[in-house]
């Protein structure tokens, strides 16, 4: 059977995400909760989490998440990360047997920083350095699969409901500022432990409910410029979409949530002038990276995370505040059974974000 | 004397095309056929009160038959036939018949009619079943506006967050199809005004095609797309500035390589006015812009256009489907085209040398794939307009051309015969019956603008509606999430390279 | 008069300050002008711009009635369906010089290129003219629709042609006068010697006589009446070339 990457896997899904505005850590064990209330909305074939603030101790360094299906891949891209960055740690991800949980690949990590100076064609920095290393291990290496590459975060997926890979991963033993999950519901079973989300790229993280439509439109408007898209799905997708228009493109996240979830034209039409004229501008440059069809997404970031309806809410989304806390999930018990009584709780509107920050930053496009 | 006639004619040995059978029973004798018909074919004898009729000159306009109040006439295929012959079919024998006795060059009108594939056909679409839904346009709201011009390839903002890229002008299209190029002179001054009125209520543009504009069509500058071709027939500052964009005419689908000739017959007072030349004065363009003889040149005039009209009109290239046709695209929008309009090899025209329109050039439908994903590799797609044309002919064509990766097609012949075009294709004698391809006064009144704009507002309104449901059917809302969407297409009966130029799956995949 | 200083300026520059030049002052002088394109490009009647350098290819397109001298020589496509105006080319000139212009008056003291007034064409009382002092490369007049040509050879070598090849292939209107008598294998077969008619001098002298003030040159030896004038055999060359199928 053909694997993500091979072919096109549309999935449905349940997604949840907590964060800690203050930036005070805690354990994964609220978000495992979270979405395995939602355990209806996924079959076992994709579970994963995204987490922000895990490795303090390395939080200058990428941390590379890596699947390898075998000692030879395994040996071979280890060749390529020394030729490539300095590894300052590496190690296997420690996990635990769990009944539901098989047929894992090896799971390794490292912390590394880029020997920028390998390349010599053009000046990039390091984060487009690296995120190019990121590609075309998962593009060239057979068996070889980066799960995860920002700073100071780290995604742990796989085949399963997410309450067990959770588990799996042991995720109650590490402490974030920021957690996001993720239960799949794809519709068929190739079993690769790549195609669970969260997908991720340098910092970004994305999970997503719902099959969009415009994935092909998406896919060959950011594949123009540089990407691969090797999954097929739609979470690599939309994080190519945000890393081009945020880091690449240099756009403020607020305009860049307007070209992804666009305004009517009917309503920009409404606005005054000068409002009307950056609408306009927007989606006539980035009418290509208008996300069609439904979905919720959650963006996490460095800084945060954004979650997202399409803009005629196809897809449910729940959010809520209790104290610096914001919850988001894909229905409201499963922020209720986490957090019993928010200050705040309300369903956003379709194609309006719901912009959580730590506090102290803004939403400029450093990410 | 029709018996002399014959015995001269016997020199001809090309035999009718059509018959016209007149069934007298039904016939009331009221002799609107004969009045109808500008090629003469119907003929009433006073004295023997009868109809007579000369097949030959009969081109199956289907004037008379539609027209007839009792539905007494039929037009029918001659039944004379040659032998059986797959390699020497009738027309190869009477095209040799007609050059034998002429010493001419073959002219054709409308498209290429001959079985080539047409792709738009051997094309699948897609709709959307529970993994996402399908969404009505009846009810939910539905984008079928597109924006045609040069895009940056980013967006600038300062660091408030405000943007400070100046937009390079935009033609907005309410629904992505505009009227094709066709110029005053091959078509009538009737015909024009319907597409103009048509275009204006639309929200779309009609292009005035090689023959200038005609004063009485100025007020309708927000819906014209003014054509600049290598005859530069009717240019000056003022009609470059009339409409909201500027076309540079390279090369037309069903000729490419060749330019154009209104023959002096057609040229009279009023073509005259607007094409700037004499009356009865051919109105030759030569088959190249003479200021363009390289890809720079290209350049030259286009910033030319720009220069006139003070950056204000995105400057639209249209060049015909060749093989190459890739690259050449690839050239034009690095010259500075705000647009490309590629016009296949099945695309109509009022005349071309038959030779060159069924064989020369390529199927729209390949020739679109391939320069959509060439411009894609060189990363510069994103950044000009695609428009595609020739052979459209309903709005599956449309939405299948936008998923290959078009932003919005035009047409030509599906306008015409929404005004009455029965496509007998003989525009070229310039006796159309139904006022179209005529500048004969008496012709052109029979195209009325007001009743026939509006069956063009019609059509294309009709057209937007379909175009929504199969974007619905799709779960798609907005058509930018169309173009070059090319999931949303399936192959049925094509090879394996077909299916890698058109970069689509084949149906069951 | 104003001076606009032009060495390095991008034409798009340019042409902008020439725009805003004009709106106070008509007269103009660019100094230093190397290449740039477009220069003169559509404006109207009661401009007059000089120019030192040489200007680049387009000079005076879509021109609508304005007057540019060059004191130099220009590039190629001068007065690119040109509408109105007079330009007075103080040297040589590229090729394609005058295509499809419908009006105005192109004067050029020296040789001028290839394919001169292609597509040249009238309507009503807009006639345009050009007049070149030497010689012409080939393909003058092609698909000539209206207008004239006249060339002097003025100070040509002995037995150096004033035309190249193939003139007035194609030509279906207007008028080619020559002060020569050229071979008539140079030229295309759509093309005919007419006789010259009084007429006909009236014109070429109004022409000559502006040729030599503008050029200030003598330039009364020129036989007028012995200039061969060429027009279209037929105005519609090719009503035979096809058969409808």
């Amino acid at each position: 059977m053909l694997k993500e990457g091979e072919i096109r896997i549309p999935s449905g899904c349940a997604i949840s995400g907590i964060i800690d505005k203050k930036g005070k850590r805690f354990s994964g064990e609220e978000i495992i909760k979270s979405i395995a209330l939602m355990h209806e909305r996924s079959n076992g074939l994709g579970g994963g989490f995204a987490a922000y603030g895990i490795y303090p101790q390395y939080k200058e360094l990428y941390a590379f998440h890596i699947f390898y299906d075998n000692l030879s891949v395994k040996s071979q891209v280890e060749d390529f990360l020394a030729k490539h960055f300095e590894i300052e740690s590496a190690g296997s991800i420690p996990t635990k047997s769990v009944p539901n949980i098989k047929d894992q690949p090896l799971i390794w990590r490292y912390f590394v920083s880029p020997k920028i100076y390998m390349s010599k064609e053009e000046v990039i920095d390091e984060d487009e350095f690296t995120s190019r290393c990121v590609i075309r291990i998962n593009k060239e290496d057979k068996g070889a699969y980066v799960l995860s590459s920002g700073k100071n975060m780290g995604a742990f997926k796989g085949v399963g409901y997410p309450e067990d890979i959770g588990e799996f991963f042991m995720l109650d033993g590490y402490e974030a500022y920021m957690w996001t999950a993720h239960g799949r519901f794809p519709t068929n079973t190739p079993g690769w432990w790549g195609g669970a989300h969260p997908f991720t790229m340098l910092n970004w993280s994305v999970v997503h409910n719902g099959e969009i439509s415009s994935y092909d439109a998406n896919r060959r408007f950011v594949e123009m410029f540089g990407y691969k898209c090797t999954l097929q799905t739609d979470t690599e997708v939309i994080t190519y979409l945000f890393d081009l228009l945020v880091r690449k493109h240099k756009m403020p996240m607020e305009k860049a949530l307007k070209a992804v979830a666009a305004p009517f034209w009917d309503d920009i039409e409404r606005e005054s002038k000068e409002v009307q004229n950056e609408l306009k501008s927007i989606r006539t440059v980035y009418a290509s990276a208008l996300i069609n069809g439904p979905f919720s997404i959650v963006l996490g970031f460095a800084k945060g995370m954004i979650a997202l309806n399409d803009r005629i809410k196809l897809r449910s989304l729940v959010a809520a505040e209790k104290g610096d806390r914001t919850y988001i999930a894909s229905e409201e018990s499963a922020i209720k059974i986490i957090c019993e009584n928010p200050d705040k709780i309300w369903s956003p509107k379709g194609g309006e974000a719901v912009i959580a920050l730590l506090e102290g930053e803004n939403n400029e496009p450093k990410f | 004397m029709l018996c002399w006639k014959v015995k001269i004619m016997n020199l001809n040995f090309n035999s009718p095309l059509f018959e016209v059978i007149r069934d007298e029973k039904k016939c009331v004798k009221c002799k609107l056929c004969v009045d109808q018909c500008s090629n003469k074919v119907h003929l009433y004898d006073e004295k023997k009160d009868i109809f007579k009729v000369d097949d030959m000159k009969c081109v199956n306009c289907h004037r008379c038959a539609v027209l007839c109040p009792t539905k007494a006439l039929v037009i029918k295929k001659y039944s004379l036939e040659y032998r059986e012959n797959a390699m020497w079919t009738d027309s190869a024998i009477k095209e040799i018949y007609k050059q034998s006795q002429t010493g001419g060059v073959l002219l054709s009108s409308m498209g290429n009619p001959n079985p080539f594939p047409v792709y738009w056909d051997k094309m699948l679409l897609n709709a959307s079943q529970v993994t996402n839904p399908s969404i009505d346009p009846l009810r939910e709201p539905m984008e079928t506006k597109v924006m045609i011009g040069r895009k940056p390839e980013k967006l600038e903002f300062d660091s408030k967050g405000k943007l400070t890229t100046k937009m390079p002008p935009q033609v907005e299209l309410s629904v992505p199809v505009m009227f094709a190029a066709m110029s005053y002179g091959a078509i009538s001054k009737n015909a024009h005004e319907a597409l103009a009125r048509a275009a204006d209520d639309l929200g779309i543009c009609y292009n005035t095609g090689e023959g200038g504009l005609n004063k009485d069509f100025y007020k309708y500058g927000k819906s014209t797309v003014v054509q600049v071709a290598s005859g530069r027939f009717g240019v000056h500052k003022e009609y470059l500035n009339a409409g909201v964009a500027i076309e540079i005419k390279i090369g037309q689908g069903a000729k490419p390589g060749i330019g154009g000739h209104l023959p002096g017959r057609k040229v009279g007072e009023d073509v005259s006015y607007t094409r700037m030349i004499p009356v009865g004065s051919d109105a030759i363009s030569p088959a190249p812009h003479h200021d363009i003889y390289s890809i720079e040149d290209l350049r030259q005039l286009i910033f030319s256009l720009k220069e006139v009209t003070r950056y204000e009109k995105p400057i639209f290239v249209k060049i015909a489907a060749v093989h190459n046709a890739a690259a050449i695209a690839s050239g034009t929008v690095r010259a500075g085209a705000d647009a490309i309009v590629v016009d296949g090899f099945r695309g109509g025209t009022g005349a071309a040398p038959t030779r060159v329109r069924d064989n020369v050039g390529i199927p729209i439908e390949l020739a679109l794939a391939s320069i959509d994903q060439r411009l894609r590799e060189e990363g510069i797609r994103n950044q000009v307009s695609l428009l595609v044309s020739g052979s459209v002919r309903n709005s599956a064509d449309i939405v299948k051309a936008i998923a290959l990766g078009a932003d919005a097609v035009c047409i030509g012949a599906a306008a015409l015969i929404a005004l009455g075009c029965h496509m007998c294709r003989a525009c070229v004698s310039g006796k159309c019956n139904w006022g179209i391809a005529t500048q004969d006064p008496e012709l052109v009144k029979r195209l009325d603008p007001e009743v026939m704009h509006k069956r063009l507002v019609n059509l294309v309104s009709a057209w937007n509606y379909e175009i929504q449901e199969l974007l619905g059917g799709m779960g798609i809302n907005a058509v930018d999430s169309l173009r070059g969407n090319r999931l949303m297409l399936r192959g049925i009966g094509l090879n394996e390279k077909e299916l890698e130029i058109l970069g689509i799956k084949y149906a069951g995949e | 008069m104003k001076t606009i200083d032009a060495l390095g300026v991008y034409y798009r520059k340019l042409n902008d300050s020439i725009d805003s030049a004009i709106k106070t002052d008509k007269n103009i002088t660019l100094s230093g002008v190397f290449g740039q394109r477009y220069i003169g490009r559509g404006l109207s009647k009661g401009v007059k711009i000089k120019i030192q350098g040489v200007p680049g290819n387009d000079m005076a397109a879509y021109m609508d009635g304005a007057e540019i001298e060059v004191f130099g020589n220009a590039q190629d496509a001068v007065g690119n369906t040109m509408n109105a105006g007079r330009i007075v080319i103080h040297g040589r000139c590229g090729d394609t010089l005058g295509y499809s212009m419908r009006g105005g008056e192109i004067y050029v003291e020296g040789n001028v290129g290839y394919r001169v007034g292609i597509h040249m064409k009238e309507y009503k009382d807009m006639k345009p003219v050009i007049v070149a002092g030497g010689k012409a490369g080939d393909f003058l007049g092609e698909y000539m629709a209206g207008g004239a040509i006249i060339l002097l050879g003025l100070d040509l070598a002995e037995g150096e042609e004033i035309i190249g090849r193939f003139c007035g292939t194609g030509i279906h209107g207007g008028k080619i006068y020559i002060n020569g008598n050229p071979d008539k294998y140079n030229f295309g077969k759509e093309v005919e010697k007419v006789s010259l008619r009084d007429e006909d001098i009236a014109f070429l002298k109004n022409h000559v006589d502006l040729y030599a003030k503008f050029f200030k040159k003598d330039l009364s030896h020129l036989k007028l009446e012995a200039f061969a004038k060429y027009a279209a055999v037929n105005k519609n060359p090719y009503s035979n070339a096809y058969c409808s199928n």
